[in-house]
C-alpha cells in the first residue's frame, strides 16, 4: 500500500505531469506566469484544492451517486475554492489582488474536475491523497518553470531581483499573451524531445 | 450609444477572451482540430454565455448582494451554470433537436470552460449595468467564436504541413496561437 502510494506521488512528477503530459489546466498557467511569485502562488492554491478535493471525494465515493457525481464533485471543488479564497484574502492580500480573477477559476479548471473524476472517484483515500499531491506539485513545478522563464526574459528579474544588471533591455514579448502561447508550446516541445515516458 | 459600440469593440477585439485574458483555453486546444466542430462549440457558447451572463448578474445582485452573501459567489455562479448547461441540454433535445444536434457533445463541455465562468465574473467585477453585462457577455461570446473559428482554420492546413515531430500536435497549436494573440494584440491601445 506504501508504496502505491509513493508511486500515485511520484507519477505527478513526471509521467503525468501536467499540462505537459496531461493537456489539462492550460488557462491558469498562460495567465499567471508572468511573474514567478505569481506561479508559486497559484501552484499552492491548486495543489490544496486538489489535495483536498480529492480526499473529500474519495471518502464519499460510495455515497455519491452515479448520476449527478460531476455536479458534485463541483460542488465540492467550489467548497475548498472558497477557502482558498477567503484564506487568501486574509493573509495574501496582494497576491490575491494579483492574481485575481483566477482564483475562483479554479473550479473550472479541468485538472482539479479531471483527476476527482478518473482517481479519487475509483480509489481509496491514501492514494488519493497522493495523487492531489503529486498533480498539484507537478502543476507547480510546470507553473513555476514557465514563469521563470517568462519572467526573467521578459522582466529580466528573478522573483523581483534584477538578474541582468541595468543595461539589460526587456524582452516584453514574453510576459505578454503571446509570448505566454508561444513559451509554453516550446517548452512542450522540449518536453516532447526529453521522453517519450 | 457609443459607449456600446466601444464595449462591442473592446470585448470582442481588444480583451480578447481567448487570445488575451486567457480564458477557455482548454476547449480552444480540444477542439479547433477540425472546423466544424470548432463551429458548434463556437456556438454553444453564444448561447450558454449570454444566458449565464444574465442569470449571474440577477443572482449576484439581487441574492448575494442583497443578503452580504458575496463569499457564496463562486459556488452560486459554478451551480448555475452547471444546471444552466443541463436544462438548456435538456430544453434543447425535447424543443429543437436539429440544434441538439448541432451543438450536441458542446453542451456538456461548457460547465468546464472557464470563459463562461470567466466572463460572469468580469461582468460583476467591473459592475456593469444589466444591459452592459448582457452587451458584454455576448461580444465576449463572439470574440471567442472568431478567435477559435480562425485558429480551426489555421489548424486545418497545419495538417498539411510537414511539422517536426516533438513540435506536432498541442505544441504547435500553441505556438499558432501565440501568432494568432499577436495579431489580436495589434488591437491593444484601440479603444
Amino acid at each position: 500500500m506504501a508504496k502505491t502510494a509513493v508511486q500515485e506521488f511520484t507519477k505527478g512528477l513526471w509521467a503525468e505531469i501536467p499540462p505537459f503530459r496531461l493537456v489539462l489546466g492550460l488557462c491558469p498557467i498562460l495567465a499567471v506566469t508572468k511573474t514567478v511569485e505569481n506561479g508559486i502562488g497559484m501552484g499552492i492554491a491548486t495543489t490544496f484544492v486538489l489535495i483536498c478535493s480529492n480526499i473529500l471525494i474519495s471518502l464519499l465515493r460510495n455515497v455519491i451517486p452515479k448520476k449527478v457525481r460531476i455536479a458534485c464533485f463541483i460542488v465540492v471543488i467550489a467548497t475548498f475554492v472558497t477557502v482558498v479564497e477567503l484564506i487568501m484574502q486574509a493573509f495574501a492580500y496582494p497576491l490575491f489582488l494579483k492574481l485575481g480573477i483566477f482564483i475562483p477559476l479554479i473550479v473550472v479548471n479541468c485538472i482539479v474536475l479531471g483527476r476527482a473524476e478518473a482517481f479519487a472517484a475509483k480509489n481509496g483515500v491514501v492514494a488519493s491523497l497522493a495523487d492531489g499531491l503529486g498533480i498539484g506539485l507537478g502543476y507547480t513545478l510546470s507553473l513555476t518553470a514557465l514563469a521563470i522563464v517568462r519572467e526573467v526574459l521578459g522582466n529580466g528579474t528573478f522573483y523581483d531581483i534584477p538578474v541582468f544588471g541595468p543595461t539589460f533591455e526587456p524582452f516584453s514579448f514574453m510576459v505578454q499573451a503571446p509570448g505566454a502561447f508561444v513559451c509554453l508550446g516550446l517548452m512542450l516541445c522540449i518536453m516532447n524531445m526529453l521522453g517519450k515516458k | 450609444m457609443s459607449d456600446y459600440i466601444l464595449l462591442i469593440v473592446a470585448c470582442i477585439f481588444v480583451n480578447n477572451i481567448l487570445l488575451m485574458q486567457y480564458l477557455g483555453n482548454c476547449p480552444f486546444l480540444g477542439v479547433s482540430k477540425k472546423m466544424e466542430t470548432a463551429v458548434g462549440m463556437a456556438m454553444a457558447v453564444v448561447f450558454v454565455l449570454v444566458m449565464a451572463g444574465a442569470i449571474t448578474w440577477i443572482v449576484d445582485i439581487y441574492l448575494l448582494k442583497a443578503f452580504g452573501l458575496e463569499y457564496l459567489r463562486t459556488l452560486s455562479f459554478i451551480l448555475v451554470i452547471a444546471s444552466l448547461v443541463q436544462f438548456v441540454e435538456m430544453f434543447l433535445r425535447k424543443s429543437i433537436p436539429g440544434l441538439y444536434a448541432g451543438l450536441g457533445i458542446f453542451l456538456p463541455l461548457i460547465t468546464t470552460n472557464c470563459a463562461v465562468m470567466g466572463v460572469c465574473l468580469i461582468n460583476i467585477m467591473e459592475e456593469y449595468s444589466f444591459t452592459q453585462a448582457l452587451v458584454a457577455s455576448f461580444s465576449y461570446a463572439v470574440g471567442f467564436g472568431l478567435a477559435l473559428v480562425l485558429f480551426a482554420g489555421v489548424r486545418e492546413r497545419i495538417i498539411l504541413a510537414r511539422v517536426p515531430k516533438p513540435l506536432q500536435d498541442t505544441s504547435i497549436g500553441l505556438v499558432t496561437a501565440g501568432m494568432l494573440s499577436l495579431a489580436f494584440f495589434a488591437f491593444k491601445g484601440m479603444v
